[in-house]
């Protein structure tokens, strides 16, 4: 087991350190930087600008050295002294900005995880167990929905359809009295009231595919001869499912969750913009268009790692659950 | 027992077909095999068909299209849809009603409503707007439109410029669709170049490429497609835009068609015809070309179909965000761009229409691509 926890970290940290490469690089791949930005605005509005003052500004700002020293200084400055570097745009610590939204999008992930298996877990054992019923054409109907209506049109016919019944669109993380107040417990308590139909618009891609591998695992589990014999010793039939072939149906779906943690990240993302949520998206996208890179490099490495480090733990619960895993 | 006869005598018949039919499956091509397999499959049908039909239509976007994509009027800016009638005194004589609208002397909201005193009739292969099919063959018919040209017509109304949604979409079609083909191409090409690289080699080289592609499937993919999008400077032409959007969209789906090609050479190795063509000398180049590529060929066209969806959905998402393809190119995310201000859905829900043309497609090619990827292995059962 240790060997095997060795090996999976050594791989995440080669993954982080590839994500770090690519977020900074993609980042200062566009011509021109921040610098350039600025001159055109002021340009734009008739002011002159001194080519000195300009070329003094690239120097502050260190964007004349070599790409590979640039990199170096911010990954450093963000391993030892957790400084994601400086945002233009708002005047004020990358760093900073970063650490107001992650615990918001930590906390949306976290929740659209938890639907997307307490939806789709027993969605998919009643749809196996009561194959073409109404459970399960309806399991197969939300599957489909998952695969082929993006998320973002979701979240357009939520808003759509709420402004219709009510008249004005709320759909938020907080309530009015919690959006600026300091995080307390009050606050969280607000959060996770608010927070389920965001979330289960970016879990509805999850909870569709899920269910679908549930389902289909199960009903192999349920044509093998153990269950016969389970059922003729006289079992009670819930306790018969609960105790063996749901259990055997589990294994898959574990690791499912290495590719479920990017895709509710990506589905957070997108409707986190369209729903202008305060998480990690909506800033991301607006830094994004803004160029301002340090504050979507930083986002953009704290999101891959997340994704990383979830799907590290869920290869680690799966080997521990899975003996056939670690030892192969 | 008179009446049992009948039934006997079937069941001797069909056990006659039963003989004829194993004999011609044990001579049938692995093809014809896939194709009697896939034929069961009523969802993967009808998703064909329906598939065939969109890639049709984007075709011949310019004839199946009433307006082309640029006429606007800016009398009909936000038109509601026109229903169509097609039976005038029990006989069938297709039109519309026009449309006038008044507007509140306060707010100056224009309210919409069916003038029922001007019939517009519809005709099939109507002249109207020349174009050039497939950009050579010039003509001027349209299946479908109004007699006079000039007379209003929006099926499922009209945008901010008053340009008719319903022609938007059947023009956006080809944008859309053709990303999700090309961009599959690319990535079938890197992950058959890289998968097979990894199959074919072995060793160290197929550990560090598997490595490879569990990183790249780590990362969430929309902030990574964000960002490169986000590269592309706001002055590069459209088309430029198209071909960038479509490689980046490659650069991050190629892991899956890599992983069944891998898995492919992997399987095919062991194979014993594979070994005999080696022990007959046969060069490597011949074994892979003429023995594995035909045997693997079935289960890449399915995962080919299978990915073509999700392309289309994240150069949907792309575009909608704004940092896809950007107009005057159409597509169906640039057309939901619009619809990203909630007031605008509300007062307008028909902006919603070009969504329904991608789920409809997306929904198609998944009962296709599944449909095939029961049918690419004939044998296995």
């Amino acid at each position: 087991m240790l060997k095997f926890m060795l090996r999976r970290l050594s791989y995440a940290a080669i993954a982080v350190f590839a994500i770090s490469l690519v977020s900074f690089a993609v980042i200062q791949l566009p011509p021109g930087d921040y610098v350039t930005d600025m001159v055109n605005r002021i340009r734009i509005t008739g002011g002159k600008i001194d080519p000195a003052f300009e070329q003094r500004m690239r120097e502050v700002y260190g964007f004349n050295e070599p790409m590979i020293v640039q990199y170096i200084k911010w990954i450093s400055n963000i391993i030892t002294r957790g400084e994601f570097g400086y945002s233009f745009v708002y005047k004020r610590d990358a760093g900073e900005m970063i650490g107001e939204r992650l615990p918001t999008t930590a906390v949306m992930v976290l929740g659209a995880v938890t639907l997307t298996w307490a939806i789709a877990l027993p969605l998919g054992v009643a749809a196996a167990v009561k194959k073409h019923s109404i459970i399960d054409y309806g399991a197969i109907f939300i599957g489909f929905v998952g695969l082929a209506v993006p998320s973002f049109i979701l979240a357009i016919v939520v808003m759509y359809l709420t402004f219709r019944a009510v008249g004005r669109v709320n759909i938020g993380l907080f309530s009015p009295e919690f959006v600026d107040a300091p995080w307390s417990l009050a606050r969280l308590l607000d959060l996770l009231r608010n927070m389920w139909l965001p979330a289960l618009l970016a879990a509805i891609t999850g909870i569709g595919a899920l269910t679908q591998t549930m389902r289909a695992n199960l009903l192999d589990e349920l044509n093998k001869p153990y269950v016969t014999t389970a059922r003729a010793k006289g079992l009670a039939e819930w306790k018969l499912l609960a105790k063996y072939p749901v259990r055997h149906a589990l294994n898959p779906f574990v690791s499912t969750i290495g590719w479920l943690l990017p895709a509710l990240v990506t589905g957070d993302v997108i409707i986190s913009i369209v729903l202008n949520l305060p998480t990690a998206g909506s800033m991301l996208y607006a830094a994004l268009i803004q160029q301002d890179q340090y504050v979507a490099a930083g986002f953009i490495l704290l999101l891959s790692t997340l994704t990383v480090v979830g799907t590290l733990i869920s290869d680690l619960l799966l080997a521990w659950l899975d003996p056939r895993i670690r030892l192969s | 027992m008179a009446t049992l006869a009948p039934g006997l005598q079937n069941k001797t018949a069909s056990a006659a077909e039963v003989q004829e039919a194993k004999r011609s499956v044990e001579v049938a091509s692995q093809w014809k095999l896939m194709w009697w397999k896939f034929r069961k499959d009523k969802l993967a049908i009808v998703g064909s068909v329906i598939v065939i039909i969109f890639y049709t239509v984007a075709a011949f976007a310019e004839f199946f299209a009433p307006k082309s994509p640029e006429f606007f009027d800016p009398q009909y800016v936000y038109a509601p849809p026109q229903p169509l009638f097609l039976f005038l005194d029990g006989q069938f004589n297709p039109f519309v009603y026009g449309l006038k609208f008044e507007r509140d002397p306060k707010s100056l909201k224009k309210t919409w409503t069916i003038d029922y005193n001007n019939r517009i009739p519809v005709g099939l292969f109507v002249e109207a707007e020349p174009y050039k099919l497939l950009g050579l063959v010039p003509w001027n018919v349209h299946l479908f439109g109004p007699k006079d040209p000039k007379q209003p017509f929006y099926l499922i109304g009209a945008d901010k410029s008053g340009r008719d949604m319903l022609s938007r979409i059947i023009h956006a079609a080809r944008i859309s669709l053709t990303v999700g083909l090309i961009g599959v191409f690319l990535s079938l090409l890197i992950g058959v170049t890289i998968g097979g690289i990894s199959g074919l080699v072995g060793g160290l080289v197929d550990v560090v490429i598997q490595r490879i592609i569990e990183i790249v499937n780590s990362v969430p993919s929309l902030p990574i497609m964000m960002a490169l999008a986000a590269i592309v400077p706001p002055g590069t032409p459209p088309v430029q835009v198209y071909v960038i959007v479509t490689l980046i969209l490659a650069l991050l789906s190629w892991t899956g068609m890599a992983r069944v090609v891998r898995g492919r050479f992997l399987a095919l190795r062991e194979e014993d015809f594979i070994l005999a063509a080696r022990l007959d000398g046969a060069k490597r180049s011949r074994l892979i070309f003429r023995h594995m590529v035909p045997s693997f060929l079935s289960h890449i066209i399915a995962s080919i179909t299978i990915s073509i969806p999700y392309m289309i959905l994240s150069e949907t998402s792309l575009s909608f965000l704004g940092i896809g393809l950007r107009p005057p190119v159409v597509s169906w995310g640039v057309m939901l761009r619009d619809a990203q201000q909630i007031a605008a859905v509300a007062n307008y829900p028909w902006l919603l229409f070009p969504a329904l043309a991608v789920v409809i497609f997306v929904l198609s090619m998944n009962f296709t691509g599944n449909g095939l990827r029961d049918a690419a292995d004939p044998y296995a059962n």
